[in-house]
């Protein structure tokens, strides 16, 4: 929609691509940049229903005694929540993302396989559909947590079989998207653009994207066997018929902890763009950074079971899983001291992506150190499911993945538009959500800590207080963030005009294009000279 | 679902009485930290998390420390020019490398002490089954004849229904008590046998530093052993989403001392099985 306004008016040049107006040209759009488009707004709107659904759990936890919602509708919202955020928010605004800048970032036309791309973004809103529509189904929507744990699953009424079948189809939409952005990157990318001269964005997505092709389909294996086990009278996690629930645990943590990469991955690309551009100074140990992702990338297929610290592992599988664990944080320490480097002697300004990507900085350490915390066994069955891991994984999900998407469209907006956005109002929006994700989530850690647990909808007492500082931390923080879609409508609409390259230190191939970009990037590749000044590391 | 309020003034109400209450109460500010327990497991894991912590505050600080300087001194409005040509120093990043491994495995080997310690289920005195269900704990002393239920009790049970119109924080130990607790001697090493009848729960008592997951169909162990002047009721909750009432799904332990845990056990034999019913069984002695 921001391209519309465009290219009918100002854009004469774009009347040649032939493409279809109104309805037709987002059903049948093949365009990285119209499909991109379409994942982030899905993405906006998914982050806006998870978030209500965020705000009723803060509602009931305000304060001690039930008071707005049944429990099994509380926990209801618990699952929805997670998956609306995690599949239906993060994953495709990280793969509206990489359909917007990867073909600009590689010197490439579009991405390489238009129509699949299309369909891997069509299956999402009738996936969402599906799973939404379990809240009006008897018996209610899927309320066993996001993990899907059975037996506790297998009670579940009309809505277990809706789940998973909704399940199956976001596992298709990723496993395509997947394919079509490692399919770019190894194909498209334009002559002279090696390797390890790709941006870290490039490179993140393309570890990201092998990652959920590795575990998508072991996701949609754990819940096809759940759904046997429901309708065909299996008994892969049922002891009577000799099977074993903890063997579902493995299998869906095997998705799973790729899974907590796969949405933190991207992120780390957005950090590694931003930082040096607000630095004016190339990023700091280029190569260092990629070989760190992918040391991540292959850890994380090793350490799924600290995730089951207390489900009576053996001895020696508990000490393998803590200390491959602990491995974690030493690339994870890397990157971290690789952008802290980049800054120094840099010279620093801080437009919005700046801010965004220093709160990453310092919340999503925050996050990683917490997560050391919990790798250590002894300690984390005191840690395990409660608020302490509540607060862990939303620091490194919330500041870390959200910050990073929020970061990478104040970052990449004036380019994907030609106008720059308010940048007033962009700061207002970054001060009110780095200070109440704060209020909202620093107060989890004690209340896991004094011993309260996750997922239930009321407390003993002791637990008011802190309860009541996180949950008007939460509705600040969801009322913030009104202003992100206002900015970016308001920047859609007009703003100052920009140059190709909308900020001083940007560098790469996405600046040397027009702002707004043509409908196809680069239809003729760039020279070698655009990529050498892109590369400057 | 959501009940037919208007939707704004409930919140406020809410907002104002949640306020009034936290302005009375000030205990529940100072609740931080994990509790050191009662048994010297759960305060070797205390140590073990403040060791973890300090040293997570000491990487944050140098760290932080570092990124703060950065952003305050290398500021394009302090005319801070960019030293393009620092992107590489192979000598700092071995050894930023080198020292997080070292703190790493510094911290590994008391964690992993502490971990076999954990699992050393030898020498037991007393054997309790635990066995988890929608929604409360059956307790089982093995050998002993002895076995009962342990829900949620009533007061809170009555309070926790949406809409009850009970103020909770009249409640005494609100959710945080049951009918039937657990009993156990101080002084003994007291053996878990944890398993579950329906879906998997969770038996969580924070001062004994135990958290074992019970499992339909499987039998998990853990142990705690009291120490001898810690008599005194100890509370938990099952930590693992269990359906509709999991919130709701405390844990209480009583310790006693030796003898009246023996006592408390005499009488519970008696009660559950009395004379009348064991006479059949010496029926078969008298015949001889």
């Amino acid at each position: 929609m921001a391209y519309s306004d465009h290219a009918a008016t100002a854009h004469d040049h774009d009347a040649h691509d032939h493409k279809p107006h109104g309805w037709r040209r987002w059903v049948y759009a093949t365009n990285h940049k119209d499909i991109g488009t379409m994942y982030l707004v899905f993405s906006g709107i998914s982050f806006f229903i998870g978030g209500t659904m965020a705000m009723l759990i803060r509602l009931e936890l305000f304060k001690p005694g039930m008071q707005f919602l049944d429990p099994q509708f509380f926990n209801s919202m618990t699952t929805m929540h997670a998956l609306e955020m995690i599949f239906g928010a993060v994953m495709p605004a990280w793969t509206g993302l990489a359909n917007w800048m990867i073909p600009m970032q590689v010197g490439a036309p579009d991405m390489a396989l238009p129509r699949l791309n299309n369909f891997s973004f069509w299956i999402l809103p009738f996936a969402f559909t599906l799973l939404l529509s379990t809240l009006f189904v008897p018996g209610g929507a899927p309320a066993g947590g996001w993990t899907m744990y059975p037996p506790l699953m297998l009670q579940g009424g009309a809505s277990f079989p809706m789940t998973i079948f909704a399940i199956h189809m976001m596992g298709i939409s990723s496993i395509l998207g997947a394919i079509n952005v490692v399919v770019t990157i190894m194909n498209l990318r334009a002559p002279g653009m090696t390797l390890l001269r790709m941006p870290l964005f490039v490179w993140t997505w393309l570890i990201t994207a092998y990652l959920l092709i590795a575990v998508m389909p072991v996701l949609a294996g754990a819940v096809t066997m759940l759904l046997t086990d429901h309708f065909f009278g299996t008994t892969f996690f049922t002891a009577a018929g000799g099977g074993d629930p903890v063997m579902y645990q493995h299998i869906f943590w095997f998705f799973g902890h790729p899974e907590v990469y796969i949405l933190i991955l991207p992120a780390f690309g957005v950090v590694s763009e931003i930082i040096p551009t607000f630095s004016r100074k190339p990023l700091f140990g280029y190569e260092a950074m990629v070989y760190a992702t992918a040391s991540i990338a292959f850890l994380s297929f090793i350490v799924w079971a600290h995730h089951m610290f207390t489900v009576g592992m053996p001895l020696a599988g508990q000490l393998f899983f803590m200390l491959s664990t602990m491995l974690i944080a030493i690339p994870t320490g890397v990157k971290v001291f690789n952008w802290t480097a980049t800054m120094y002697r840099g010279s620093l300004t801080f437009e919005p992506p700046m801010l965004f990507a220093l709160s990453f900085l310092f919340l999503f350490t925050i996050g990683g150190l917490s997560g050391l915390m919990l790798a250590i066994v002894p300690a984390d069955y005191q840690y395990q499911d409660t608020y302490f891991v509540v607060a862990h994984f939303h620091y490194v999900l919330v500041p870390g993945a959200v910050f990073a998407i929020m970061g990478a469209v104040y970052y990449w907006l004036p380019k994907w538009t030609g106008n720059m956005y308010d940048l007033k109002l962009a700061k207002w929006h970054f001060w009110l959500s780095t200070i109440f994700v704060n209020v909202l989530f620093f107060p989890q850690h004690f209340l896991g800590l004094a011993g309260m647990p996750r997922r239930i909808p009321d407390y003993a007492v002791q637990f008011t207080d802190w309860n009541m500082v996180s949950s008007l931390g939460g509705f600040a923080f969801g009322l913030s963030q009104f202003l992100f879609p206002y900015i970016i409508w308001k920047c859609v609409r007009g703003g100052a005009r920009i140059g190709n390259r909308a900020w001083e230190g940007a560098h790469g191939l996405e600046w040397e294009l027009p702002s707004p970009p043509p409908f196809h990037s680069w239809t003729e590749p760039p020279s070698d000279a655009l990529i050498q000044r892109g590369a400057a590391h | 679902m959501m009940r037919k309020m208007t939707f704004p003034l409930t919140l406020a109400a809410v907002a104002a009485a949640g306020l009034s209450r936290a302005a009375h109460a000030a205990s529940g500010w100072s609740l931080l930290n994990m509790t050191q327990g009662v048994t010297a497991m759960s305060r070797q894991i205390y140590g073990l998390h403040m060791l973890m912590f300090y040293l997570c505050v000491a990487i944050a600080v140098v760290v932080f420390g570092v990124m703060a300087y950065s952003i305050f001194t290398f500021r394009k409005s302090r005319g801070a020019v960019a030293d393009t040509s620092l992107v590489h120093s192979t000598m700092v990043e071995i050894i930023w490398t080198i020292v997080p491994v070292a703190i790493l495995v510094a911290t590994a080997v008391p964690a992993a002490t502490t971990l076999i310690k954990t699992e050393d289920l030898r020498n037991s005195q007393l054997t309790v089954r635990i066995t988890g269900f929608q929604w409360g704990w059956n307790y089982e002393y093995l050998n002993s004849g002895v076995s009962y239920f342990s829900r949620l009790d009533r007061a809170s049970d009555a309070a926790r229904q949406l809409g009850s119109g009970i103020d909770v924080t009249t409640v005494p130990h609100y959710l945080l008590n049951v009918d039937h607790p657990l009993v156990v001697p101080v002084g003994t090493k007291v053996r878990l046998l944890i398993t579950a009848a329906d879906v998997i729960h969770s038996w969580w008592v924070p001062a004994f530093g135990v958290k074992k997951d019970a499992i339909p169909g499987f039998v998990n162990e853990a142990w705690f052993n009291i120490d001898a002047d810690k008599t005194g009721l100890y509370r938990g909750n099952c930590a693992e989403l269990c359906g509709r009432d999991h919130g709701f799904m405390p844990i209480v332990v009583d310790a006693r001392s030796k003898d009246d845990f023996q006592a408390w056990l005499k009488a519970e034999q008696a009660e559950q099985h009395p004379p009348a019913a064991s006479a059949p069984a010496s029926a078969p002695a008298a015949a001889q």
